[in-house]
Parts: structure tokens; C-alpha cells; sequence
């Protein structure tokens, strides 16, 4: 035993759920600014770079835990599914690839809901593991993300979604693109019972995702810097031919047109988040209610008044 | 003169034998080949059927996407009287990719949305090549939720490699445009058929494919990206689309077993390029029968749709 053992293992183990203890995750490396950060002030900032605000990718049990209250949750279990439905090979057969990302993940496929509370108010959170083949939408994803709506829909509770996908999970073809309309299908529901859909999108969110369940929210929120859109930048190019612009389906340029409401940091997305959910749903803020003095006299309840 | 495709070089050979000799009967040249042309005639159908009996996924890729199969504007033009085209999305533009309206159909009112490759160099252009714009999807969204205020029943016809992937697409939102427009397919309480012509690309095609029923003709492919986009991702390698197409299972039959698609609306031997009227009038008949189920049935079709997508993909 020594002090790298005792204080950076347990670190580094909680640091993305996986089993890569690699001595060089002791140090991350900013992408933006090059700059080397020591994961526990990392951790600590919920994978946000202190100096750059640069967002880095999370798992979605790191999602979880830093969103709800306290950390706390409780994780529904997914309805199964059939895996791989076209035995499907491609240079590697896809039942090998998904035993891959399982034991890498430690997940069943790319979606986790979870029950908890956030700021006091109950929700129901369906996040997107980009770790697990590229957060990409199959069947068991689609089917996850509509038994999220369907829960919401029993508890009457609203539902966050963080988006982050590649697309289209290919491997299951035509059934991948059928996620579409099916997640839609859950996404129409939870609206006409009256309870609100935000969605969170993260870096990544791309193809078939963006065009179903994560553009269809009452409230869109971006984390900055977010790579956001249908098409991949290396589709584009293939066919305009030419570069595209800096900042190209970035956060910011969906905010500056008019595809996002918002481009938080995840530092401040619970309080974001539950401040709007608890006035979409009328609930007490938290600012204390007006003292009654200053309310004009007929306000103030009859029984309160004085007796003359 | 008929554009063949690679894998029709056989009957391609025949075909332009046949014709030569019917050239040399004509200017005289030749004699008593009236027996030889009965022969080459018949050895050519055989050859077309055989070819066609037995299409690879990949050869149906190349008929799904022939320049001479009939398109949108041909179905409009053979099913349906009083065609009246509706444009723009009262937001920003016109696209021609969609080509939609009101029309008779055996004289009751239907709502058309369909996507329109176009056939000559200009036609083409007007209508890029069948690749949706943002403006689009909103049109058809617009159009949509008009049959719908007057229940009138709506009919899609798909035909697109997929959705205009440009920078002033994403610009102006080309994802939640789809979102929506699949949204407005399953929120619909008019009953609804769509008819995968040729090629549906994707969520470019579902955005208007999202019905109560789905058809598609024998030779169509409906897939959620091309064979070459596959093949470039997973093999890292475009000459292996062959496979791609194999594997991802993109044909009527494939889909049809899938129970994704609900029945499939045959062909004429060689492919509807080489009959567009006797496909476009299959297609005429299996819409009718269709028309005439949704008209005696008591059926809550918002409901039937969005269950019938539920259900998918559970039972494999």
C-alpha cells in the first residue's frame, strides 16, 4: 500500500463506472485548451474543465447521480428484448459487438431511466449512454426510452431526457429506423396528458435521435459545445464540398437558430431544470411568497382578518 | 432507347439482336428471320424472368433507384382527377421534393404527399432529385394537418435516397423538421396509406412512410440508411455494399417477413420501368381495397396506427 493506492484508485474506478484503471486517467487532458487537469478537481466539477468550461463526455450513471438529489435514484429495469433480430454481421458479428460494449459498460444497451427527485420535485430521467455503441437506437434503446414515457405517464410525473447518440444503431436495420416513429409515439402521449418533455441534448446527439424524441421537447436544452444535428459534418462536406463554418451544428449556432431554448452548463442544469418544471407545473417556487401586509386587503383570507 | 442495368447485359444482348434483325427484315436485307426473332424473343423473356425471379438485394437497389421506374408524378398523374397541388410551408420556402395537394381518387377526396425524384436534367434540379428540404417536411406537415381538419384520408407515395443533408438544411432545423412530420403522420385521426415506390432513404422517408398501412412494390427498398453509407461505416469499405444491402435487410420481402410493411404490390416482369401503367394500376386497385376497408370499418385510426408501431419489432 501506498498513497497513490490508498487515495487515486477508488478515484479513478468511480470515474467513468468502467474498469480502466490506467495510471494516465490520474491526469485528463483538456481537448480545447490542452491543459492538464487532475480528475478529482474534475470529478468534483461533474467532468466540466474548471478554467475552459469544456463539457466532457459522462456516462449516464455519472449523469444520474449528478443530477438528482443527493445523488440518489432508483434505476428501472428495461423490457428485453430480441437481440440481434437480422443476425447481423458486418466485420465483426453484432452479437459480438454488443457483448463488447456490455462488459465495457457495464450496461444492458445505451438507455438507463431512473426514478428520483431533483430540487424536491419527482421525475423521471431517461439518459443515453454515448459509451455504449455510440448511444445508438435500436430496438432495446427505443423500447427503453417508450417504457420511460409510459412510467411518467403512470406517475403523471414529467420526464428529462439527456440525449447523446451517434443515430442509428445500423446493425439492426430497418428496426433501428422504425425507433423513430415508436419513440415519437411516447413522446405524443406524455404531451397530451399534460406533462412536460425536456430534453437535454449532449455531445453527440446526430442523426435518426435528433429527428424523433430529442427534437420533439417542450424545452430544448444544450450543454455547450454540444455537437447537434441530422446529418455528420463528414456528410456535408461529401456533399456541398467545401469546408464547413467554425462552430458549425454547435449548442450556440442551434441557439442562434432557433432549434434550442437554451445552452446551459451542466453545473447549473438541476436548478434550470427544476425551475421550470415546478412553474409548468404551478408548483411554489423558491423565492418566499409575498409577506400578506403587502398584499392590497381583500387578498388576505377572511378568516385571518381582524374581528371587528 | 431502354437503360439497362449492368446485371441486364444478358438480355440487353438479346434485346439489341432482336432488334438488328428486324432492321435487316425491314430494309429487305434479310430473309425468313421471322422464326429467328420468335426464337430470341422468347429466349429474352426467359432470361428477364429468370433475372427477375431471382433479384439480389443489391440488383433491387439498382431498380429501386432505375431513372425510367415510374415516379410520384406519374402515380398522381395515372390514379388521380383534379389533381390540385398545394405549395410552401408559410414559413420560408417551397420544395419541390414534395409534391403535394387534394385530388380525386375513383371520385372521393384524397390528401397527397409524395416525394418526387424528377426525370430530365431540369425536372431534377426543380425537384432535388427527391432529397427534402427543412421547408418540405413542413409543407407536408401543413398539408397533413389539413386532411385531417377535413377528414379526408391521405395517401403517401415514398421515393427519396434520404433527406438533403446541406448546411442551409441543418440551418433551418432538417431534424426536427422530420420529428415533426412523423409526429403529424401518427397524430392524424383520418386514416392513412403510404406506397414505398422506389427508394425509401431513411428518416427522410419515414417522416412521410408513418401510416396506418404501408405498401410497397416488389422491387422497393426501404432502409434506415443507404447500402454505400453502411458499407462506408461498418466495413470501412465502399465496394462492400453488395453486403450491406444483403445484410440490413432492405427488400419488401425482407420487410414484409419483419412485419414492418403490410403487403407487397407485384411487379411487372423486368420491373415497373418496363410496364409503369400495369404498376401504377396494381397500385390504383390495393389503394382502392384499402380505401374501401378503412371507409366500413369503425376503427379508431390514430390509435390503430400507434399501437401497430408499438408492436413492432416485439414479436421477433
Amino acid at each position: 500500500m501506498n498513497w497513490i493506492t490508498n487515495y487515486v484508485r477508488p478515484k479513478i474506478n468511480s470515474m467513468l463506472g468502467r474498469r480502466t484503471d490506467m495510471p494516465e486517467n490520474l491526469w485528463i487532458k483538456d481537448p480545447e485548451t490542452g491543459e492538464m487537469v487532475f480528475h478529482k478537481d474534475l470529478e468534483s466539477n461533474q467532468f466540466v474543465i474548471p478554467s475552459s468550461g469544456h463539457h466532457m463526455k459522462i456516462s449516464a450513471k455519472e449523469r444520474l447521480k449528478f443530477f438528482f438529489d443527493d445523488g440518489k435514484y432508483e434505476a428501472l429495469d428495461n423490457p428485453k428484448v430480441t437481440q440481434d433480430p437480422l443476425k447481423f454481421r458486418d466485420e465483426k458479428r453484432y452479437t459480438d459487438r454488443l457483448k463488447d460494449a456490455k462488459a465495457k459498460t457495464g450496461l444492458e444497451d445505451a438507455i438507463i431511466n431512473a426514478l428520483g427527485t431533483v430540487e424536491g420535485l419527482p421525475v423521471v430521467v431517461t439518459v443515453q449512454d454515448f459509451a455504449f455503441m455510440g448511444g445508438s437506437l435500436g430496438m432495446a434503446a427505443g423500447d427503453a426510452i417508450v417504457h420511460g414515457f409510459e412510467v411518467a405517464l403512470q406517475r403523471k410525473r414529467p420526464l428529462i431526457l439527456f440525449a447523446a447518440s451517434g443515430g442509428a444503431r445500423m446493425q439492426e436495420g430497418i428496426l433501428s429506423l422504425m425507433q423513430l416513429p415508436r419513440t415519437t409515439v411516447g413522446v405524443d402521449r406524455l404531451k397530451e396528458a399534460g406533462l412536460p418533455y425536456i430534453v437535454v441534448l449532449t455531445n453527440p446527439t446526430t442523426g435518426g435521435v435528433t429527428a424523433s424524441y430529442a427534437m420533439l421537447g417542450d424545452v430544448h436544452i444544450a450543454e455547450p459545445g454540444a455537437l447537434i444535428g441530422f446529418a455528420g459534418p463528414r456528410v456535408i462536406e461529401q456533399t456541398i464540398r467545401e469546408k464547413l463554418p467554425d462552430g458549425f451544428q454547435r449548442s450556440e449556432y442551434l441557439m442562434e437558430h432557433g432549434m434550442v431554448d437554451m445552452v446551459v452548463s451542466r453545473l447549473e442544469m438541476r436548478q434550470t431544470i427544476a425551475r421550470l418544471l415546478k412553474m409548468l407545473l404551478k408548483m411554489p417556487g423558491e423565492q418566499k411568497p409575498l409577506e400578506p401586509e403587502i398584499l392590497p386587503p381583500a387578498v388576505v383570507a377572511a378568516e385571518t382578518r381582524p374581528q371587528a | 432507347m431502354y437503360n439497362y442495368l449492368d446485371f441486364e447485359k444478358p438480355v440487353q444482348d438479346l434485346e439489341l439482336k432482336i432488334l438488328e434483325l428486324k432492321k435487316l427484315a425491314e430494309n429487305g436485307e434479310a430473309v425468313d428471320v421471322a422464326d429467328e426473332i420468335t426464337r430470341l424473343e422468347k429466349r429474352s423473356r426467359d432470361a428477364l424472368r429468370d433475372l427477375y425471379k431471382a433479384l439480389t438485394p443489391w440488383q433491387k437497389v439498382q431498380v429501386a433507384r432505375h431513372s425510367d421506374r415510374p415516379h410520384c408524378v406519374d402515380y398522381i398523374k395515372g390514379l388521380f382527377s383534379d389533381f390540385t397541388p398545394l405549395a410552401g410551408d408559410r414559413n420560408f420556402g417551397e420544395d419541390q421534393a414534395i409534391v403535394g395537394g387534394f385530388a380525386r381518387f375513383r371520385g372521393e377526396p384524397v390528401a397527397i404527399i409524395g416525394q418526387e425524384k424528377g426525370s430530365d436534367t431540369t425536372s431534377r434540379l426543380r425537384h432535388n432529385f427527391g432529397s427534402v428540404r427543412p421547408e418540405g417536411y413542413r409543407k407536408a406537415v401543413r398539408l397533413m394537418e389539413l386532411a385531417d381538419r377535413f377528414k379526408i384520408p391521405l395517401l403517401t407515395l415514398v421515393d427519396t435516397a434520404g433527406a438533403y443533408p446541406g448546411v442551409g438544411a441543418e440551418e433551418r432545423g432538417q431534424a426536427e423538421a422530420i420529428a415533426r412530420s412523423t409526429s403529424a403522420c401518427l397524430a392524424l385521426k383520418v386514416p392513412s396509406i403510404s406506397v414505398v415506390i422506389g427508394e425509401g432513404g431513411s428518416g427522410g422517408a419515414i417522416a412521410i412512410a408513418t401510416a396506418n398501412r404501408v405498401y410497397m412494390l416488389e422491387h422497393a427498398i426501404y432502409s434506415v440508411i443507404s447500402p454505400e453509407g453502411a458499407a462506408s461505416i461498418l466495413w470501412r469499405d465502399t465496394t462492400r455494399s453488395k453486403d450491406a444491402a444483403t445484410n440490413m435487410k432492405i427488400t419488401a420481402q425482407d420487410l414484409l417477413e419483419l412485419k414492418i410493411i403490410d403487403a407487397i404490390i407485384p411487379e411487372p416482369m423486368g420491373g415497373a420501368q418496363r410496364a409503369p401503367e400495369t404498376v401504377i394500376a396494381a397500385t390504383g386497385d390495393l389503394i382502392a381495397r384499402t380505401m374501401k376497408e378503412f371507409a366500413g370499418a369503425n376503427t379508431d385510426f390514430r390509435e390503430q396506427r400507434r399501437e401497430k408501431y408499438l408492436a413492432m419489432g416485439r414479436s421477433l
